[in-house]
Parts: structure tokens; sequence; C-alpha cells
């Protein structure tokens, strides 16, 4: 059978003033597949998550939701579809536990189902590692710890699509590990797209890598293709030598 | 589970409390109680917005007023008695509040504070312009003849006092399972984080939309049961000082608390009461201890215990 696309984006285009943060980007997510979008500072990655999320208007262009256009829905009503989005920056509720933290992630599908609502925030946090601290404040975790949070949320909407913009910043080495195997676990029900840094990631994880360049897609194709693309070398991988 | 007890006691010691204090209370505190209970409703309003949702209002007097014209002129130009009369308070305030709320949640920040609060001027200003039925500034007294309900004269101390009681009762119980449901959560992740509650899929616009009529209702049952109970209404209620006041009772006594809103009546009231005894200049007292207030305990008195060691407090 051939592969599902769960989400296609085509000729996306955004244009900041002058600049052009993204041009005319086509891209495609594999059902149960895990995409890397990579690219240097300022690419436009950020930019083209936030126009597939809904937290970005693009100037043009349009974004299909399994086969239907989703173009014109806000974003709360993608996430609805079953998207999930954590953000470069975290971003959480940092007043709230973080059992709060997760169970408003999930209560979107579980709220009218207390027990259902409470054994998945619970499950969630068990899988994450962050069970002990549930009665914590979040915004007095450390940083890694805010960052598993957000991953935390995302895995408790239970997403179909799980966008990803730099999740590995900034954690540790075992942390990263810890990463690279729950997104293989979630991988093959979940379709993952991935902003990524960390070659080591991109290498252990991504069936298919997209290389952005100055708001235009450079190259697409595996690790290994994408590795010997003299462009990319040139225009990304060469600058951080081996990384 | 433990946790979800301790603040049911609480509230429903609290309403004891209450009780209690008619019984042992002088006369002119009971009555004084009976005020604060009713302006507490109005606090518990303001403090769905602005304590659980975070949305400033600086014009929640219209929604006072509505419930309160909306009873008053109910009941004097229709002859309804007091239920009708009351529910189309409620539905006044409610309508307002849908109509402003819908209007005024496009902006946020400082422009949904100037926004509500130039709405407020213009509720204001209409009562005065319609002062034919509105009486102006004098305002109208509602009859003790139309303040009666089931047989029961609510003009005297103790149907009062009682009145006040079960209507605040209902509120507050009512308030506090809100603010515990997934409804609730999702007001306070509103005001913990906007765009984080967007994208986790949740109807933000909507949300903000629902807190506002909500908090309008409360608002105007208190306005509707000012009218009923001390039986006048006035434009001064729709002015501008009866915005700042549930403000500053919720800042007071705990924002996005559930017993803020009433710990901060009963300080306000007694602080004005007591300092207005001892100085002509009682509001400059009052000024003095908002301000230290507001520089040593930031989360008002209930936020302040909270935070100091009492951290199930609701
Ligand atoms: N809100 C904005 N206004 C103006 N320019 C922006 C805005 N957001 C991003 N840009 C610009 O668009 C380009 C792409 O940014 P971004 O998508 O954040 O890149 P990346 O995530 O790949 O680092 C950059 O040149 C950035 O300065
Ligand atoms: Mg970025």
């Amino acid at each position: 059978m051939a592969a599902v696309n769960v989400l296609e984006a085509k000729g996306l285009t955004k244009i900041y003033g002058g600049v052009e943060a993204n041009v005319d980007v086509d891209l495609h997510l594999d059902q149960g597949k895990i995409t890397a979008l990579i690219g240097p500072n300022g690419a436009g990655k950020s930019t083209f998550v936030g126009m597939i999320s809904g937290r970005i208007a693009p100037t043009r262009g349009t974004v299909y939701f399994k086969g239907r256009d989703i173009s014109q829905l806000p974003a709360h009503k993608r996430m609805q579809l079953g998207m999930a989005y954590t953000f470069q920056i975290t971003s959480i509720f940092p007043g709230l536990s973080v059992y709060d933290n997760v169970a408003l992630a999930a209560g979107l599908r579980l709220a009218h189902d207390k027990q259902a609502h409470d054994a998945k925030v619970h499950a969630v946090l068990d899988r994450i590692g962050l069970d002990d601290r549930a009665d914590q404040t979040a915004g007095d975790l450390s940083y890694g710890h805010q960052r598993v949070l957000e991953i935390a949320m995302g895995l408790a909407q239970e997403p179909e699509v799980f966008i990803l913009d730099e999740p590995t910043q900034g954690l540790s080495e075992t942390e990263v590990d810890a990463f690279i195997a729950l997104m293989k676990s979630i991988a093959g029900e979940t379709t993952i797209l991935l902003i990524e840094h960390n070659m080591r990631v991109v290498a252990a994880l991504a069936d298919h890598v997209t290389v952005l360049d100055q708001g235009r897609v450079l190259a697409s194709g595996t690790f290994a293709e994408i590795h010997a693309n003299d462009a990319v070398q040139a225009a990304y991988l060469g600058s951080t030598p081996h990384a | 589970m433990m946790a979800s007890r301790k603040p049911l006691a609480l509230h429903l010691g609290i309403l004891a409390l209450l009780l209690v204090l008619f019984f042992v209370l002088p006369a002119y505190h009971v009555g004084a109680f009976s005020r604060i209970m009713v302006l507490a409703i109005y606090a518990m309003g303001y403090n769905l917005l602005f304590g659980y949702t975070g949305l400033l209002s600086l014009g929640h007097a219209m929604f006072f007023a509505a419930g309160m014209y909306g009873f008053g002129l109910t009941t004097n130009l229709t002859g309804f008695s007091v239920i009708p009369a009351f529910a189309s308070a409620m539905l006044a305030a409610g309508l307002l509040a849908l109509g402003v709320g819908y209007l005024a949640l496009r902006t946020a920040g400082v422009a949904f504070m100037i926004v509500t609060l130039m709405f407020a001027q213009t509720v204001y200003l209409i009562i005065l312009y319609f002062g034919t039925y509105t009486r102006g500034d004098e305002g109208f007294v509602v009859q003790q003849a139309q303040r009666q309900l089931a047989g029961i004269d609510l003009t005297t101390e103790t149907a009062r006092y009682f009145t006040a009681f079960i209507l605040f009762s209902v509120c507050f119980l009512a308030m506090a399972k809100l603010v515990q449901m997934p409804f609730g959560k999702r007001l306070i992740a509103i005001r913990e984080n906007e765009e984080r509650a967007r994208m986790l899929g949740y109807d933000v616009a909507n949300l903000k939309l629902r807190a506002m009529v909500i908090s309008g209702v409360f608002s105007g049952v208190a306005g509707a049961s000012y009218a009923l109970l001390f039986g006048y209404v006035g434009a001064s209620f729709a002015g501008v000082q009866y915005s700042i006041f549930p403000l500053l009772w919720v800042l007071l006594g705990g924002a996005g608390t559930t017993i803020g809103p009433l710990i901060g009546v009963i300080f306000m009231f007694y602080l004005i009461d007591i300092s207005s005894g001892w100085t002509n200049a009682y509001m400059l007292v009052a000024g003095i201890v908002l301000v230290l207030l507001t520089l040593f305990a930031p989360q008002g008195i209930v936020g302040t215990l909270r935070k100091r060691g009492v951290a199930w407090l609701p």
C-alpha cells in the first residue's frame, strides 16, 4: 500500500515586509513516519510549522490535513482535528502544577470522563518520568524538565500529527537519549514533524529529511542522501563540522 | 481526593459562620453583613473574569446596574413580582455582557480596560438620559409592597439577612464548583498562557465570552439583590467607582481564589467603617492600608496565606 499523506503543504509562502521567510514550500508527511525539517537559523522552519499549525497566517499557499483543505481553519480547530504543537521557546502554564499542565492538554478529549482523564495524565507523566513531580509548580521546574513537560503535554493530546520545534534544545545527553526513545515508541501511530538542529537526533529518528534554506526547500531525501548532498553541506552541515 | 474535601469543608464552614453571625452580631453589623454578602456576589462575578480568566475589566458597574435597573424598572413599570423581575434582571445583565463581550473581547490588556470603561460610561449616560424612567442621579425607591416573596416581607432585617445569605450561598457554592470544573480550569489556562491554551485546541475566544457572560450575570444578580433588599436604585451604582470597587475587593481578598472576594469585601467594608469612626480623612487611612497591602501582600489576603503554607486554599 502506498504511503498515506496525512499532512500536505502546497506553495506555502510567508513574506514579512521585505523578508521572504518562506517561498513556495511544498512538503508532505507520510502517515506514521518521522520527517525532520532542518536548516540554518533563520531558514524559515518555525515560520513554516507556524503556518501549518495555524499560528501564522500565510501570505499564500494551502495546507491539507488528510486530504481536507484546512487553510482557513483557526489554530485551535486544527489542533482539535488531531495536531499537537510544541513551541521553540518553551510554552507551559508556569503557575499551575505539572499535573494540571498535562491535565489541560489531555482535557480537550477526556475532560468528560474523570477517571480516564486522571489515568491518562498519570500514564503520560509516568512515561516521561515526571510522575514524582506531579504536584510541583511547573514554573519551578528546571529548564530541561520544562521542555520535557511540554513534550508530555503533546503526548497527552494523543495527536495524529505531532509537530515539535527544536524539542531537544538545551536538553542533556541523557535527556536527548530519552527523547529519541520516546519518539521511536510513538512513531507508527503518530506522524511526526521534527525541527531539529542536533544531527545525532536526526540520524537516529528521521525517515525523511527536508532541508530549508533562506525560506526555500534546498533538498529532500533520506538522512544519508541529505548528508551526501553537496549543496546541503555547503549551506548547513559544512558550517557545523560533523556535529 | 483528600484535597477536594478540604475546600468543601471550608466553604460550608464559612456559610455556617455567616449563619451564626446573624444570631451573635449586634443589629448594626447584621445589617452590614447583609450588604457585604450582596456585594460579595458582585466581587465573585468580577473574580471569575479578572482572577480566573485574567481579564481586567474597568466597567463591571454596567452589569451591576443592568441587574439593579433590570429588577427595579421591571417591578416599577410592569408590576411583575419578585421572581420574574429578578429573572429579567439576570437576563438584562447576561445580554449586556454578551454584547459587550462580543465587541470588547476583540481587544486585550489596556485596550480591554478602556473599552469596558467606555461601555460602562455609555450605560451610565443612558441611565441619566432616560431620566423619565430612571429618575437619573436621584434614583428611585422600590416600594415595600413590591419587595414581598411568598408572603414574606423582605424589608425586615431578618428576612433581608437570610435572603442575602441564601443568594450568597447559592452563588458561592456554584462559583466554587464552576472553577473546579474543566471549564474553570480552561479559564485559568487562558490566564496563565493564552497562546498555549489555544494551541492545545481550546477555543479561547468562546471561553472568554462565556466567562464574561457568567461574570456579568453574577454581577447582575448582585445588583438585583441590592435593589430588592435595600429598596433603592440609583445611577451612582453605575458610576466608575462601582467598577473600581470589585477590582479592589478581589485584589485585597485574593484574585483567583474562591473565598477571596468575600474576605476582600469584609475587609474593605470594615476598614472604611472603622477608620471613619476615627477621622474624617478615612479615605486616606483606607488608601494607605490598600497601598501597604499591595506592597506586602500583592496576592491579597487569601493568596498570601496560600503562598505561606496553606497551599490547599481553594
Ligand atoms: N514576526 C516576524 N516578523 C518579521 N520577520 C520575521 C518574523 N518571524 C520570523 N521572521 C524572519 O523570518 C525568517 C525565518 O524565521 P524563522 O522561521 O524563525 O526561522 P528558523 O525557525 O528556521 O530559525 C528570519 O529571517 C526571521 O528574522
Ligand atoms: Mg525556529
